[in-house]
Formats: structure tokens, sequence, C-alpha cells
């Protein structure tokens, strides 16, 4: 069995990359981030393994392009501020911006929160988007659980 | 869930992402990485699979809501798995099958992309592609026109396999004696088109 058509590639997938990229990047910049994972992903997909983990694989493309749109605004220097700090102390004030507040973290744990939570996948595709074991996904959410809790309580 | 967890699930609409995903294909095209196009249109025969690459259409499919993922499968395993869903990119193919249908068109002017056929299928499908609108012919004739008039049976399997049904027109071709023969589509599709075309009282 080779490849999927990518229209059954990207109608599985869209929605988890998409939810990611949000929370990853917020909404404005989300739309922008996806076109250009996917186009990147179609890119490509015709020298991908077929048993490739095709859901790890574009979530790995978009943290890829979230991370160059991230320092495109950055340099941009809009007033929009990203400093994980000034993030940390939104997350306090609006209890809803706990995305902001993740910010904050490690990038391996909010990597981890981002997969289980935004794009709200199982443990073992956590796993599998992270290059680790079940278990060791399982440690980095729930330390960055830990950790976020402490920084809003604070 | 604890109030974190909670905080963390996002607020999105139920399919958020189908628009964005939706203005893939046209971004996709402009970069030289559409492949093959594709799009679902009703017709008096029913919902046709469409489908076209750089060269012209490719497939023409019956059933096509019904059969969607087997054809689709079939093109990405044969032309290139880079399959979108782009229904602006056979717009040019649906106004020529409105116009056919509505009698208003006896000629197709789209470009067709053979690369699904090859050998003696291809010369046989070729040589059907000729027959005009309204007429008829023979699997013996098509056979001829494609150099072996003894493989009568092979021209029939060459039609049965005819990836381009309606433009290339092999519901023309019948049986010597005049009866009608078999269609991919089924016989009543057949029927209905030789009908159409007044070829068939």
């Amino acid at each position: 069995m080779g490849l999927p058509p990518f229209q059954t590639f990207l109608d599985a997938q869209r929605e988890t990359v998409f939810r990611y990229l949000v929370a990853m990047i917020g909404p404005d910049d989300a739309e922008d981030v996806f076109q250009e994972t996917f186009i990147s992903a179609l890119r490509a997909y015709p020298r991908l393994r077929p048993d490739s983990n095709l859901r790890a694989w574009v979530l790995t493309i978009a943290n890829r392009k979230a991370i160059d749109a991230i320092r495109a605004r950055k340099r941009r220097a809009l007033p929009v501020a990203d400093v994980p700090e000034a993030a940390v102390r939104d997350g306090r004030r609006e209890d809803h911006d706990a995305w902001g507040a993740a910010r904050g973290l490690p990038a391996s744990q909010r990597e981890a929160l981002l997969y289980r939570f935004a794009a709200d996948l199982p443990y073992s595709d956590v796993a599998a988007a992270l290059g680790t074991s079940e278990q060791a996904a399982r440690q980095r959410v729930s330390e960055g659980i830990r950790r976020l809790r402490k920084a809003w309580n604070e | 869930m604890s109030e974190i967890e909670k905080a963390l699930a996002l607020d999105l609409p139920p399919d958020a992402s189908r628009e964005v995903a939706g203005r893939l294909a046209a971004r996709a095209a402009e970069e030289g990485l559409l492949d093959v196009a594709y799009t679902v249109a009703d017709s008096p025969v029913g919902p046709l699979f469409l489908a076209r690459t750089g060269r012209g259409l490719v497939e023409l499919g019956f059933e096509g809501q019904k059969e969607l993922d087997l054809y689709l499968d079939r093109l990405a395993a044969k032309l290139s798995p880079r399959v979108l869903e782009a229904p602006a990119r056979l717009d040019p193919v649906r106004r020529e099958l409105d116009e056919y249908f509505e009698g208003r068109r006896l000629d197709f002017d789209v470009p067709l992309d053979w690369s699904l056929t090859r050998g003696f299928t291809q010369r046989v499908l070729r040589a059907t592609a000729n027959v005009p609108y309204g007429q008829v012919s023979t699997y013996r004739q098509m056979a001829a026109k494609a150099g072996n008039e003894r493989a009568v049976r092979a021209a029939g399997n060459a039609l049965g396999a005819n990836p381009i049904p309606i433009v290339v027109p092999c519901h023309r071709i019948l049986r010597t004696g005049g009866s009608l023969g078999g269609y991919g589509g089924g016989p009543e599709r057949k029927e209905f088109l030789l009908k159409l075309e007044g070829a068939l009282e």
C-alpha cells in the first residue's frame, strides 16, 4: 500500500495541525502558517516512506514553520510582545490565556502540552510527534501542567 | 480535568480548518505542486468524478461520490500522490459537459491526458475519440483502426477500460450487428447517451 492521496492525508490531519498552530502562535498567524506547513508537506510528500507516521511528520513541519513565523514576527518587532515572562504575567491575569502562559515553559514541555491539549492527540501520538516513549511523553505533560499551575497561582 | 487542562482546551468551532484547507489547492497550483486536481460534478447520469493533470483531463468516472476513494487511491498510485480537490481547475471540463448534456455541444475541446492507457488500448481509444457525435461504429472497426482487425475482444476490453468515457465516446461503439454491447458505466447509461445524441430511438 502506497501513500494515501494528499487530499485524504490533508482531511485526516488538518484539524489537528490547525488547532496545534492556533495554540502555538495564535489565531491571527495560524492560517498562513497552516498553508506554509501543508505546502512544505506537499513538496516533500512523494519522497515520504509509505509507512511513516504521517501525523507526527506533519506536526514536526508545523512546529518548524511556527518557530520560523515567531522569529519573523520578532524581527518585524510588531507591538505584540512575545516575551515569555510577559506571557506568564498575562496568563495570571486572564484566565483563558493559558497558552500565553505556556509560552514561558521549557520548549519540550510546551510541545508536549500542545500535542496533548491543543491538537487533542492521544499519548501514543504525542510520543510519536515528540520522538519519545509514551511514558516520557506523559511525564513531560504532567511536568508542564505542574509548572503551569505554579505560575498560574503565583 | 483540572482547571489548567480546561484552560488549555482550545475553544474553536468544529471543523475550524475547513476553509483554510480549501484554499490550499490554489496555492499548490501556483507553486507547481498540484499534480492531479479533481472534483465531483453532478450530471444527468449521476455524480461524475473528474480529474486532470497539467496536460489535460485524465479520468472521468461514474458514481463519482460512491467510488471517490477508489478513484483517488488509484490515481495516487498510478500518477502521483499529489492529488487535491480543486473544483475550479475542472471548471472548463464541467462547462463542456453541461453543454454536451444540454445538446449544445457536439465535440469536446478540453485537452486530454492519455497517460492512464498505453499500447493497443490507447490506439483503440484514440480511434474512438474520432467517431463523431450521433454516429456509431463497431468493436471490429476500432480493432482495425488500432492495427489488428482480429483483436475484436481486445478492442472491447480496451473500451471497457476507457478512463475518460463520454469525452472519449466509447458509448458510440456497438457490437457488429447493432446490439448495444457492454459499457463501463452500465448499459442504461450507454442507452441514455446514444438517445441524447439521437443515435438511438
